[in-house]
C-alpha cells in the first residue's frame, strides 16, 4: 500500500476523465487525484466528472438525502435534499439537452428544423405541455419552466419527456414491460447464412431489421468498415443512405449528430477519417450512444494507433480498412454486445473491483511492488472479471476507457482466453497515449494452475503440462495483466508473474483470492440486513472510478431481467445526467418497481426496490447503501492501489 | 527457457523453442491446442499478438519441452514475428490446403526465417485442414473451378501434396499434411520437429534423434510414414508427445 494515510488522502487510482481520452495526445492523466468518501465530508472538484453532468460541483450542487441526522447542515441547498416531497421527480433544467443538440454548432435553426422532420417528441407540443403541466405543481424547485414552456418547449424538457409516462410516474413500465427487452434473446444471433443465389434476402432483412441494436462503422469516404450485423452486401444500402445524410450535414457546416424515428434513436459521431453510427431501439439516450461509439473508436485506435489511422487515409483516402483491422471483428462485437446487453461498468464508466479484507489487498499491493520488474508500466490482477489491485508509477493513471478496452479484450471477447497459456499483445491505450504501442503480458490461471507455478521455482516446470490441461479457462480464473512500453520484456514479465504467485502463495493470498472469487457478489438481502426493500443497487464511487453492486441473484438473473434491469438504470442515468440538470435525486415507481437515484459529488446511486414500496422506505434503505459503503469503502473499492 | 531437468522424468529434459508462422486462419492456433489440449474448437476466434504455451514431447530417450510462440496471423503483426523467431530453434510454418495464398505467405515466411533466423533452425511446412478434402482423390489440385459439393463453401483442396512436398523437399523442410480438426498427424508434426533438433543445439546431456538430420528428414517426407523414418517409429502419438 503506497499510502496507508488517513482515508482523505489517500491517492486514488487516478484515473482520469473519459471525457479528454480520445483527443488527448501524449501522456494524460498525469494529475493527482485525492480520495473521496460519501458526504458529509468537505466538497472538492471531482476529477472523475463524467462530462454529462455540469462543470463544477460545488457545496451547493452537493445533494444529500434529508435525513434527520443531516438536516442540521445549513449549507447543503434545500434544493437538494427537497426530493422527499411527493414528487414523482424533479428537475432543474436549463436550455440544451445532450440528447438533442450537443454541440453549439447543431443549435442552429435549420438543424433543428431538418432534426423536427424525424422527431418523436417535437409534433406533440399539447403533450409537452399537458406532460408539463401534470408535473409542475409538483415540482418544487425553483426553475425556468416559464420559459421552459415558451414559444417551444425546450430539448431538454422533451428528452426528459421521452422518460415520463404522461401518467404520473417515470416510464417505468415501459422499462420493465418493454417487450423489445425479450428480443434481447435472439439479439445476438448470426443472422442465417445468405444462400448463393440470394434466394433469402428477405428472410435476412428481416433478422436484420429485428435487431434492437445496430452499430456502423464507415469511412470518410463511405466505405463500410465494421457492421454488428449483416454482410456488407445486407448493409450497403444502409450505410449508403447514412454516408449521405451525414456528408450533407457535414457539407452544411453542421454536424448531424441524433435524430430519431418512431422510436429508433441515431446517434453519429465523426472521428477523424471515420463516422460511426449507432442505432438503438432501446430506448438509450444521445449521451450514452455516443458514450459506446467513442468506446467503438478507442477500439480502432487500440488496434492501429492515431498515427497509422490518419496515415493510411492520408496516403489513400479510399482505403478498404477492413484489412489493417482484420480480426478485430471480435472485439467490436464484444464491445457492441456488451452495451446492447447493458453492463453496469460501461453505463458508470467505471469498473468492479473484487470485494476484499482491506489488509489483503494492502498485502496484494505490496507483493506486487516487491516483484515489480523494471519494465513494467501498469500491472493489474484481475479475478473473475472484477479488479484485485492496480500498480501503477506515481505519474500515471490508469485511463477507465483504456481499462473497459483490456477487460473487453480478456473478458468479453474470448480470443485470448480461449487460447491458453500466456499471451503478449501489442496494444495502443489511446487513453494513455494514442499515438504508440504498448506491450501487455496476459495470464490466466486457475487457481490450481497457480498453486502449480507457485509450487515449482522459478522458470522451471509451466503449469500448462498435459496433465492439467483438463482445466479450461474460465471467468473464474485469475488473469494477471502486465503491461510495458517495451516490447522485448515478455520474459521479465513472466518471471515477474512466478515471483508474484509465489508470494502471493507464501502469503495465502491466492486462498484469500479463491475464498472471494467463490463468494461472489453478495445479493442485497446479505448486504443490507433486516429485509432490505431493495432489490439490486448501483453505487459509483465518482473519485475512484469504481462501482460495486450486489448479486443480480435472485431477481434479475435471466438475460431478459437484466436487460430490463439495465434500462431502468439506463434511464434513471439518463435523467440524472441529462446536460446542465441539476437533479440530485429522482425517485419514480411504476406498477413494477419502485426506483431511486441520487446524485452527489462524490457518488452515484441507483436503487431498484419492488413495486409499491413508499419512498420514505427506499429513501431508507439508499441511506443504508451508503453507510454500508462507508464502512466498506475500503473493501470494495481500490484506493490508491500499489503506486510506485 | 534455458534447460532445466524434469523434477520428475528419469529422462534428461532440454527447452526447444518453437514458433508458428502462417496466413491468418489457417489452423496454426488450432494444431497448437490439438498438440497441448488434444482438442478442438470449430469457430476458433483469431489469435491477438501471440499466445505462448508449452508442452512436453517424451522421446525414448529424452524429454523435449516445447515452448511454442503461436503468433497470429494477420498481417498487421507480421512486423513483430522477428522477435519470435529470433532465437527459436524450429519453426511450424502452417498454410491451408483449401486455399492456394496461403502457401504463397508460407513460402514468404520460410524465406524470412532462412534470411533472418538462427541458421540451424529446422522448419516444418505443414497443410493443415486435411479433413474438408478427405472424401476426395488426393494428389492433383483442383485449379479454380470449384466442383460438386466442395463449391458452396470453396473447401476444395487447392494446393495437391505433391506441390507442398516438392517445395519442402527443395527447402530441405519436415513436410506433413495434417488435420487439426481430426488431429490426423498432429503428434506426428511436432514429434518429428523433437526428433529433428540437432543435437549440438540442445545443451541436454544426450542428443534427441541421433543425427538425424533436418535434410534428411525433409527428403524422405511422406504423409504417413513420417514418424516412421525415425529410431522412435513406434513412438506413436500416444507415447510420443502430448502425453
Ligand atoms: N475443418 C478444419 N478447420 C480447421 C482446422 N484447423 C483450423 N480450423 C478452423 O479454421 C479457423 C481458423 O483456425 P485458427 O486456429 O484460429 O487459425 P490461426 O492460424 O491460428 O489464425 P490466426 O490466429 O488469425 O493467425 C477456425 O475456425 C478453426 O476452427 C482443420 O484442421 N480442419
Ligand atoms: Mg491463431
Amino acid at each position: 500500500m503506497a499510502n496507508p494515510g488517513s482515508e482523505d488522502d489517500t491517492p486514488t487510482i487516478k484515473m482520469d476523465e473519459p471525457e479528454s481520452r480520445a483527443d488527448g495526445d501524449g501522456v494524460s492523466g498525469l494529475e493527482q487525484s485525492r480520495e473521496m468518501t460519501p458526504p458529509p465530508l468537505p466538497p472538492r472538484p471531482t476529477t472523475a466528472n463524467l462530462g454529462l453532468l455540469d462543470d463544477r460541483p460545488t457545496t451547493a450542487d452537493m445533494g444529500s438525502l434529508k435525513l434527520p441526522k443531516r438536516t442540521s447542515r445549513p449549507h447543503l441547498q434545500s434544493q437538494a435534499t427537497t426530493a422527499l416531497s411527493l414528487t414523482d421527480i424533479q428537475i432543474q433544467s436549463r436550455g440544451e439537452s445532450a440528447s438533442i443538440n450537443s454541440s453549439p454548432v447543431s443549435r442552429d435553426p435549420s438543424q433543428k428544423r431538418s432534426i423536427s422532420r424525424f422527431g418523436r417528441f417535437v409534433n406533440s407540443s399539447e403533450d409537452d405541455s399537458a406532460s408539463t403541466r401534470s408535473y409542475a405543481p409538483t415540482l418544487d424547485v425553483p426553475y425556468d419552466n416559464v420559459s421552459m414552456l415558451g414559444d417551444e418547449p425546450s430539448p431538454a424538457w422533451k428528452a426528459l419527456n421521452s422518460q415520463l409516462d404522461i401518467d404520473e410516474s417515470l416510464q417505468l413500465d415501459e422499462a420493465f414491460e418493454d417487450p423489445l427487452s425479450e428480443r434481447i434473446t435472439l439479439e445476438f444471433d448470426d443472422l442465417e447464412v445468405r444462400a448463393g443465389n440470394g434466394s433469402n434476402e428477405t428472410v435476412l432483412l428481416d433478422q436484420w431489421s429485428a435487431k434492437l441494436k445496430h452499430f456502423f462503422v464507415l469511412s470518410a469516404s463511405g466505405k463500410p468498415v465494421y457492421s454488428r450485423h449483416g454482410d456488407d452486401h445486407l448493409v450497403s444500402h444502409y450505410v449508403g443512405v447514412a454516408q449521405t445524410l451525414i456528408s450533407f450535414y457535414q457539407g452544411a457546416n453542421d454536424p448531424l449528430k441524433t435524430f430519431t424515428a418512431g422510436d429508433t434513436r441515431f446517434v453519429m459521431l465523426a472521428k477523424g477519417p471515420l463516422n460511426l453510427v449507432a442505432v438503438s431501439k432501446i430506448g438509450e439516450s444521445e449521451a450514452q450512444l455516443r458514450n459506446q461509439l467513442e468506446s467503438l473508436y478507442m477500439q480502432v485506435l487500440s488496434t492501429l494507433s492515431l498515427p497509422s489511422l490518419e496515415k493510411i487515409f492520408s496516403n489513400r483516402p479510399s482505403t478498404d480498412l477492413r484489412r489493417p483491422l482484420q480480426g478485430t471483428d471480435v472485439l467490436l462485437d464484444g464491445l457492441s454486445d456488451g452495451f446492447t446487453r447493458g453492463s453496469p461498468s460501461t453505463l458508470l464508466s467505471s469498473l468492479e473491483c473484487l470485494r476484499l479484507r482491506k489488509t489483503h489487498r494492502r498485502i496484494i499491493n505490496d507483493s506486487l511492488l516487491k516483484v515489480r520488474s523494471p519494465d513494467l508500466l501498469y500491472g493489474l490482477i484481475v479475478a473473475a472479471g472484477r479488479l484485485v489491485s492496480v500498480v501503477r508509477p506515481k505519474k500515471h493513471s490508469l485511463h477507465p476507457g483504456d481499462l473497459h478496452l483490456i477487460f473487453n479484450m480478456l473478458f468479453e471477447a474470448g480470443s485470448v482466453k480461449a487460447g491458453g497459456g500466456e499471451n503478449w499483445i501489442p496494444l495502443c491505450l489511446p487513453g494513455f497515449n494514442n499515438t504508440g504501442f504498448l506491450y501487455m503480458y496476459v495470464s490466466f490461471l486457475s487457481p490450481a494452475e497457480a498453486a502449480a507455478v507457485a509450487s515449482s521455482p522459478v522458470t522451471a516446470e509451466r503449469p500448462r503440462t498435459a496433465s492439467d490441461t483438463e482445466h479450461t479457462p474460465s471467468s473464474d480464473d485469475l488473469a494477471i495483466v502486465f503491461i510495458s512500453p517495451n516490447k522485448d520484456a515478455f520474459y521479465s514479465l513472466r518471471s515477474m508473474r512466478d515471483s508474484l504467485i509465489t508470494s502471493l502463495a507464501q502469503s495465502k493470498m491466492l486462498a484469500a483470492l479463491a475464498a472471494a472469487m467463490d463468494a461472489g457478489r453478495a445479493p442485497c438481502s446479505s448486504i443490507l440486513p433486516g429485509g432490505t426493500p431493495l432489490k439490486h443497487f448501483l453505487y459509483k464511487s465518482r473519485g475512484n472510478v469504481q462501482f460495486t453492486m450486489p448479486s443480480f441473484e435472485p431477481h434479475f438473473a435471466g438475460p431478459i431481467a437484466r436487460r430490463k434491469l439495465m434500462t431502468l438504470y439506463a434511464h434513471l442515468h439518463e435523467v440524472v445526467h441529462v446536460r446542465n440538470s441539476h437533479l440530485k435525486v429522482l425517485h419514480a415507481v411504476s406498477r413494477e418497481a419502485t426506483a431511486l437515484a441520487w446524485v452527489t459529488p462524490v457518488f452515484e446511486l441507483y436503487c431498484v426496490a419492488g413495486p409499491g414500496v413508499a419512498r420514505q422506505t427506499v429513501t431508507q434503505a439508499a441511506n443504508k447503501v451508503v453507510q454500508w459503503i462507508r464502512k466498506e469503502e475500503e473493501r470494495v473499492f481500490i484506493i490508491g492501489g500499489a503506486v510506485f | 527457457m534455458s534447460d532445466s531437468p524434469a523434477p520428475s522424468a528419469p529422462k534428461p529434459s532440454s527447452s526447444v523453442k518453437l514458433v508458428l508462422l502462417g496466413e491468418a486462419a489457417v489452423g496454426k492456433s488450432s494444431l497448437v491446442l490439438r498438440f497441448v489440449n488434444d482438442a478442438f474448437e470449430p469457430n476458433k476466434e483469431p489469435t491477438i499478438g501471440a499466445a505462448f504455451l508449452t508442452q512436453k514431447c517424451n522421446l525414448p530417450n529424452r524429454t523435449i519441452k516445447f515452448e511454442i510462440w503461436d503468433t497470429a496471423g494477420q498481417e498487421r503483426f507480421a512486423s513483430l514475428a522477428p522477435m519470435y523467431y529470433r532465437n527459436a530453434q524450429s519453426a511450424l510454418v502452417v498454410y491451408d490446403i483449401t486455399k492456394a495464398s496461403s502457401l504463397v505467405k508460407a513460402k514468404h515466411w520460410i524465406a524470412e526465417l532462412q534470411r533472418q533466423a538462427s541458421p540451424g533452425i529446422v522448419i516444418a511446412l505443414v497443410g493443415n485442414k486435411l479433413d474438408l478434402v478427405e472424401d476426395e482423390e488426393e494428389g492433383e489440385a483442383q485449379e479454380g473451378e470449384g466442383e460438386g459439393e466442395g463449391e458452396e463453401d470453396g473447401k476444395v483442396r487447392r494446393v495437391s501434396t505433391k506441390e507442398g512436398k516438392d517445395y519442402a523437399d527443395e527447402e530441405n523442410l519436415l513436410f506433413f499434411e495434417t488435420s487439426a480438426k481430426s488431429g490426423h498427424n498432429v503428434n506426428e508434426v511436432f514429434t518429428a520437429i523433437a526428433n529433428a533438433i540437432p543435437e549440438t543445439s540442445l545443451k541436454g546431456p544426450r542428443g534427441g534423434a541421433g543425427g538425424a538430420t533436418q535434410a534428411a528428414l525433409g527428403s524422405g517426407a511422406q504423409d504417413n510414414s513420417r514418424v516412421n523414418l525415425n529410431a522412435n517409429a513406434d513412438a506413436g502419438p500416444k507415447e510420443g508427445c502430448a502425453c
